[in-house]
Formats: C-alpha cells, structure tokens, sequence
C-alpha cells in the first residue's frame, strides 16, 4: 500500500487502525513484542510514509517527553546497578523501562504519522461522525479547527503592532503585562466573535443540525485492510502474553 | 507537559478514558449550540495561546490557560480540552491517541474544580478579583501537574521520582500562569466586565 492507495483509504478505516494500534501497543509489556513492533511500524511507514523526512522530523519532536524519561528513570528507578558514574547509580530496570517506553512510543507515533499524513481535519471529522462520535463533539471539532487560523492571524497583528512599538520579550513584569493585555483583548474579541458566528447561523437556518457533504463509502480493500492490521495487532498481542507469561 | 504514547499503563489508560468519558458527557450535555460556538473559539484560544512562548529567566514556557477555559466554560473545559489536545495530537505529535483520556481528565478537572471555587471571587472588585485570577491560573496548573504525576506514579513504580521531578519543574509554571491569568482578567475587567459575571 503505497502513500497513493492510503490517500485513497476510507479515513474510517484510518482512524480505526490508528486508535487500535495506540490501544494495543501501549498494552505490550515485553522490550521483545515491543522492538517487534516498532520494527512492524517502521516497514509500515517505510512502504506508506509520503515523506520520510518530514516523517522523522515530527518524530523527533515528539520524543521530548521519551527524553525526559531517559534522563529521570534510569538513575531513580531502585534495582539491581548496572553502570555507576560518581554518586549517580544506573538500574538495570530503569533502564529497560526506558528502552520499553520508547519503543512503544515511537512505534505507536510512526503508525499515526503515517495513517493521518494525508488526512485532512474535514475528513477526519466525517470518519469521527460514521464512526459514532457525538455531533455535537464534531461540530465542536470543525469549529476549533476553523477558528485556530482566524486567532493565530489576530494574535499576529498584536504582535506586529506590539513590536511596532518597540515591545520585546524579556523576563520582566512589563513583559507579562504586555502579554497579559494583548490574550485578555484575544478572549474578549474571541467571545464577541463568537456571538457574531452564532448569530450569522441563526440567520442562516442553523437549527442544531449539522450536516457534512463529503460521502464516505467503505470497499472491500478497506476491509481487508483495517482486518489483516487487527491480525497483526493481535499476534503481537498473544505473542507479548506468551512471553510474558512464559518469562521467556 | 503531555504524557506521551507507551507510557502508562492500560489501567491508567482505561480510567483516563471512562474519567474523561464522564466529563465530556456532563459538558456536553449543559452546553447548547450558541455556547459550543463560544466553547470551540475558547478552544481555539487555548490552543494559540499553547503556542506562546513566555520568557522565564534563562529559558522560556509555553502557556496553558487551562483554568481561564474552566472559568469561563465550566464542564463545558471537558469537551473544549479534549478537542484542543486530539487537534494538538495531530498537528504537533504532543500526546497521542492512546493518552488523549488521561491527558484531558489531567487539565479539564482542575479547570472545572477551579471554576466552582474561584468564579464568584471574580464578579467581585480590587484585590478580591485579582487574587481569585491568580488562584485560578496558579491552581489550575498545579492541579494539572499533580493529576499528571499521579497518573505516571500509578502506571509503574519506576515512575515516582519522575513525576515528584514533574511537580517540582511545574512551580515557577505556576506562578507565571497565576500572574498572566490575573492580568488578563485585569484587563477583561477594565474593558469588558459583563464577561465575568458567571451565572452558569
């Protein structure tokens, strides 16, 4: 399945993967299931990825927290010492728990960076609807996303006018009162708008229905795909059970 | 901070999501559609305002803003976070699928905790109002940073000293969120003060 045939993919189907593969990953309790499948994931994204740079770079930045497990869990975590430097005393099982987490985290994130690369949020709020998702919750997802670029812009302009007059970021109280000014005028404009919006679909029939135009139709191939994906998900299931509780 | 994918456990998991689950449910369900709209741009608001990056000695942190969307939207911080993150899962890879539930429950509760406490100081004048914002940011914060820790604490044991590490990284986060909260509704205050009395 080339990057081509996912842009074709039912987003249903996407989605339904991509949670499934989270929920079943973050069960794995094995560093051995685990490494198997980050190895799955990276031939997924190798052979699915629309860019492979691009991909990394955003797995990059979400390792941040993984980081932060490395630097704090392998020298707190109590256990049998594998590697001492000065006071600090390295654990054997801080350290596999470490390398668990980021297996599974970057497993988890390679699928989910590959299954919603091409996916649109106008998609992805359709699939959520199919798939049951209140609408209400929808509507509130669409929204959001509609109204992030209209305040990003305003928040812009602060900033431009801002630096117009020669404001510049530093730690001081007149900082945070700048700063404190510029979002109380975002939440008050925000709010007003707001009003505006609601009123503009009142006067445009808006009576708590919403409607979404784009179809959605599910094909054999999606079907083969999301089952032959739960499969696999579930060998590495059985398997992670099996060696762990065979103590293999 | 969000916790990422594959590191708490599935029970840990299981609550964030049936907690999260209930929240949304409750918020939704006293939210008509002229506030959801209100609801999805303060959403959107949260959502900026994670991208501002705040000066702070050496360094710099980025903003929350998790109790100002509790004071003005209540249960209704449930659904607004729980969008807010997915969009920010998304975009930005922060948190994930698997953690969207605990992530949620960890800022939406203290966000709606500190709408029942602190929402009447507000409608008050002077230092009453300004202490009220500042408790507001501050304790939303920390209540997001404990719910956080707690979560990591249970998922395993090797956790404890991370998330005691967490808490600790959260105090100066604190103070910075109580001080901008409490000038911003400073600000509401002198140029919109209906916005701040809450009848809901």
């Amino acid at each position: 399945m080339s990057s081509t045939a996912m842009h074709q993919t039912d987003p249903r189907a996407l989605l339904l993967v991509a949670g499934g593969a989270a929920f079943c990953l973050s069960c794995l309790q094995s560093l051995v299931v685990s490494g198997t499948g980050l190895a799955l994931a990276a031939i997924f994204a190798c052979v699915c990825a629309p860019d492979w740079r691009s991909l990394l770079k955003r797995l990059l930045l979400a390792n941040l927290f993984v980081l932060f497990i490395w630097l704090t869990v392998p020298w707190t975590m109590p256990g049998t010492d594998i590697l001492i430097i000065g006071p600090v005393h390295f654990s054997r099982e801080g350290l596999l728990l470490a390398m668990g987490v980021t297996l599974k985290c970057n497993a988890i994130l390679l699928i989910f960076l590959t299954l919603t690369a091409d996916m649109g949020l106008l998609q992805m709020g359709c699939a959520l609807q199919k798939l049951h998702m209140p609408v209400k919750l929808v509507f509130l997802l669409l929204f959001t996303y509609r109204y992030i670029h209209v305040i990003a812009e305003e928040w812009k302009k602060l900033q431009t006018a801002a630096a117009l007059r020669g404001f510049m970021m530093q730690t001081s109280f007149h900082t945070y009162k700048t700063i404190g000014n510029m979002l109380g005028l975002t939440v008050i404009n925000s709010i007003t708008r707001s009003h505006r919006i609601y009123e503009a679909m009142l006067l445009r029939g808006f009576s708590g229905d919403f409607y979404l135009t784009t179809e959605l139709k599910a094909r054999r191939r999606d079907i083969i795909f999301v089952s032959s994906c739960f499969f696999v998900l579930a060998c590495l299931l059985c398997a992670d059970l099996y060696v762990t509780c065979c103590h293999v | 901070m969000h916790i990422s994918e594959g590191v708490l456990s599935p029970t840990v998991l299981a609550c964030g999501y049936a907690l999260t689950a209930a929240g949304t449910y409750l918020g939704l369900r006293r939210t008509d559609y002229s506030r959801l709209v209100t609801t999805a741009v303060l959403a959107s608001v949260f959502f900026v305002a994670s991208l501002v990056h705040v000066p702070l000695g050496p360094g710099s942190v980025h903003l929350v803003l998790n109790g100002l969307l509790g004071l003005f939207l209540g249960w209704a911080a449930f659904p607004a976070l729980l969008i807010a993150l997915l969009l920010q899962a998304v975009f930005f890879r922060y948190g994930g699928l698997a953690v969207l539930g605990i992530n949620t429950f960890d800022m939406a509760f203290p966000a709606v905790l500190c709408h029942y406490c602190f929402r009447s100081w507000l409608g008050k004048a002077g230092v009453v109002r300004i202490a009220g914002a500042f408790c507001c940011g501050a304790v939303s914060v920390a209540g997001a940073a404990v719910c956080t820790a707690l979560a990591l604490a249970f998922a395993n044991e090797g956790f404890v000293t991370s998330a005691r590490i967490l808490l600790v990284a959260h105090l100066p986060i604190m103070l910075l969120e109580g001080c901008i909260v409490a000038l911003m509704v400073s600000y509401i205050a002198k140029n919109k003060p209906e916005l701040l009395h809450f009848t809901q």
